[in-house]
């Protein structure tokens, strides 16, 4: 199928501002799930409330879009009742660890086959440019107008501390790396996690001086570097992209099937 | 005893009621004086292929039930009063997004924490108005756990009927009181089942195209039709709208479905009626205090009749206002300020002969405090 079967025209144009990285995201995304050749009638998207939620209704497979930071909490209920779907959760980084970072957690703890794609821009884009907790100390933003003294997390530790079984990174400049990931975090069996730095030239790259989204996109490839790499070794500050955590753990929603089958027995 | 019967708690009956109705999906977060439903569907649901899952909060328990409801199942949560605040926002979800779901709400002393074991009333217009923008709700009680059953049973027929979430504002009292249960045989009460499109593949189907009876037939989420669901003004499509007539057009029928149907979707029984010229409406625990003063009084000469409101919300005052036309007063019997007061004075024709029989202290009003505050009211002294 091409590409262009996957979208809703009807929904477009769609609402990302020129150079946001998100378009290359949903990009990414619809090439795995043609790569993997999974019939649309068999794919969820649950998503919550900002930016990167919107891809949910471009994109034509069951979609659900949701409340703020509560997409994983309704895909739970999506997965667990119908298990044979698979389940993405699209999310931008305010959404997925600020208000929805109990969910977050939880959902990896349980380990239930959902995809999570975290689209991270390091701030709150559709309401203009307040920091998230993703931004880190120093950053600017309109709600941090004397630059930021908030932590940032670690969105790869955090996962896998809380248990997810496929923790991967990876950035918009990376594009072909995207659709790899997202094709083993689907095919992988239990709570996956994918972390995608996604520029916003609109309101981070402005505040922080950062140049165009092309600048930014740039940026990333000078700021990461693959798992394990030498460079990594000479300089410790770079971010590492790949697959951090691959294991094969009970899934949720199989251990449940085998509480049916024991509580059916008496 | 009939092996049907069964000597259980008020939360037990509602367990049965829900089974009994086809829920095959539960989420929920344990909460006192709520727990019991939760602990018992986790025992139930997997002995029938069903499914319960205990989930990191009452909101995320909300939310899985309505993604459980667009796979096709009955669903259902149950909590208290502090998880139902936090409820509120996935409610308004529901009824924005047309999901049928039912919500179990036992309620107990507040505001916040409040008294966790003792009984109160306090949550009926928490049920009516406790989340944002212009809505309408459908909200049941009962006082007795036959009629516990009963109710649970037709919220889940409400919720499929006008695809909405429906709450069972029970309380602590009838919730962990033992009386015994009779549970009906297969077939005797009536299931609502999901209506369902029959729109075939590949021709457009339009998911918030209401049918001119006002129902919008569904089709589950891993079936042929792809729609998008979203708590935004949508159109008939489910996708996002910010046209003026969009929003009104939906505002309206979500609105309308319910309200316009109040007479319909009211249920409530009566006491000694038929010449009454005092009227006691209660509902719930409270109901049962007052028809024991009823028919005390009764014994005595004196003309009481009760109504035992079971759907609150939507309030059905038309049937209030023609039932109290010939009363000399009318006294609502409540635990809480006077919730359902404030709906009477609204509906009746004399609001100043409308008077509350009540209690706030976390206690089951008890006959005897219904009868001084009858005895003030028709200026007997205490």
């Amino acid at each position: 199928m091409a590409v262009k079967d996957y979208i809703r025209e009807r929904f477009l144009p769609h609402i990302w501002c020129p150079g946001c990285g998100h378009g290359t995201v949903m990009s990414g995304l619809i090439r795995a799930v043609e790569q993997l050749g999974i019939n649309k009638n068999d794919m969820v998207m649950v998503s919550g409330i900002g930016c990167s939620a919107r891809i949910s209704g471009y994109l034509d497979f069951h979609t659900l879009h949701t409340i703020h930071g509560r997409a994983l909490a309704f895909a739970t209920g999506v997965k667990l009742s119908k298990p044979d779907l698979n389940c993405i959760v699209p999310m931008g980084d305010g959404d997925a660890l600020a208000i929805g970072g109990n969910h977050f957690i939880h959902a990896a703890r349980r380990n239930i086959d959902i995809t999570a794609i975290v689209m991270n821009n390091r701030i709150y884009g559709m309401t203009g440019g307040q920091f998230s907790p993703l931004s880190g100390i120093g950053v600017n933003a309109t709600t941090a107008p004397y630059l930021n003294i908030d932590n940032a997390f670690d969105v790869v530790k955090l996962a896998k501390a809380a248990g997810a079984t496929f923790v991967a990174r990876t950035t918009t400049y990376h594009a072909k790396q995207i659709t790899d990931l997202i094709m083993q975090a689907i095919t992988h069996k239990g709570f996956s996690v994918v972390e995608i730095l996604s520029q916003c030239p609109t309101h981070f790259g402005r505040k922080n001086k950062e140049g165009s989204a092309v600048d930014m996109m740039k940026r990333y490839r000078e700021i990461t570097t693959p798992i394990g790499s030498k460079k990594k070794k000479e300089n410790p500050d770079l971010i590492e992209r790949g697959i951090f955590v691959q294991e094969n753990n009970p899934e949720y929603c199989i251990e449940y099937d085998k509480i049916i089958k024991k509580a059916m027995k008496g | 005893m009939n092996k049907n019967t069964k000597f259980i708690q008020g939360n037990e009956a509602c367990v049965e009621g829900a089974l009994y109705a086809g829920l095959d999906f539960f989420a929920g977060y344990p909460i006192t004086p709520s727990t019991e439903i939760a602990e018992h569907l986790a025992k139930r649901l997997p002995e029938k292929g069903g499914k319960f899952i205990q989930m990191e909060d009452e909101i995320a328990s909300l939310c899985a039930i309505i993604g459980a409801s667009l796979t096709g199942h009955k669903v259902m949560t149950a909590t208290s009063g502090p998880g139902f605040s936090l409820m509120q926002e996935a409610l308004s979800y529901a009824v924005m997004t047309e999901i049928p779901c039912v919500i179990v709400d036992v309620q107990r002393g507040g505001p916040s924490t409040g008294i966790p074991t003792h009984g109160s009333q306090g949550d009926v217009n928490q049920a009516r108005w406790g989340t944002h923008g212009d809505h309408a709700i459908i909200a049941l009680t009962a006082s007795n756990h036959q009629d516990i059953f009963e109710v649970t049973v037709n919220a889940f027929n409400l919720a499929e009927t006008y695809r909405t979430p429906v709450i069972l504002l029970f309380d602590e009292i009838t919730g962990h009181m033992r009386e015994p249960l009779t549970i009906p045989e297969k077939g005797k009460l009536e299931l609502v089942q999901r209506l369902r499109t029959s729109v075939k593949q590949g021709v457009d189907y339009h998911p918030y195209l209401p049918r001119e009876d006002g129902r919008l037939p569904m089709s589950d989420f891993g079936d042929v039709h792809r729609y998008n669901v979203t708590g935004l003004v949508h159109d008939m499509w489910g996708f996002p709208s910010s046209e003026p007539k969009a929003a009104y057009e939906l505002l309206r029928h979500l609105v309308d479905k319910i309200e316009n149907r109040a007479n319909k979707i009211a249920m409530f029984k009566e006491y000694h009626m038929e010449d009454a010229e005092c009227v006691l409406i209660s509902y719930g625990a409270s109901a049962r205090s007052s028809l024991h003063v009823v028919e005390d009084r009764r014994i005595r000469g004196e003309r009481l009749g009760l109504i035992e409101l079971q759907t609150l919300w939507p309030f059905p005052s038309d049937i209030i206002r023609e039932k109290c036309a010939d009363s000399k007063y009318v006294m609502v019997v409540e635990q809480n300020m006077g919730q359902i007061l404030h709906e009477v004075k609204l509906s009746v024709d004399r609001p100043d002969r409308v008077f509350l029989a009540n209690r706030i202290d976390g206690v089951f009003i008890t006959p005897l405090d219904i009868m001084n505050i009858l005895r003030l009211i028709q200026g007997k002294g205490v």
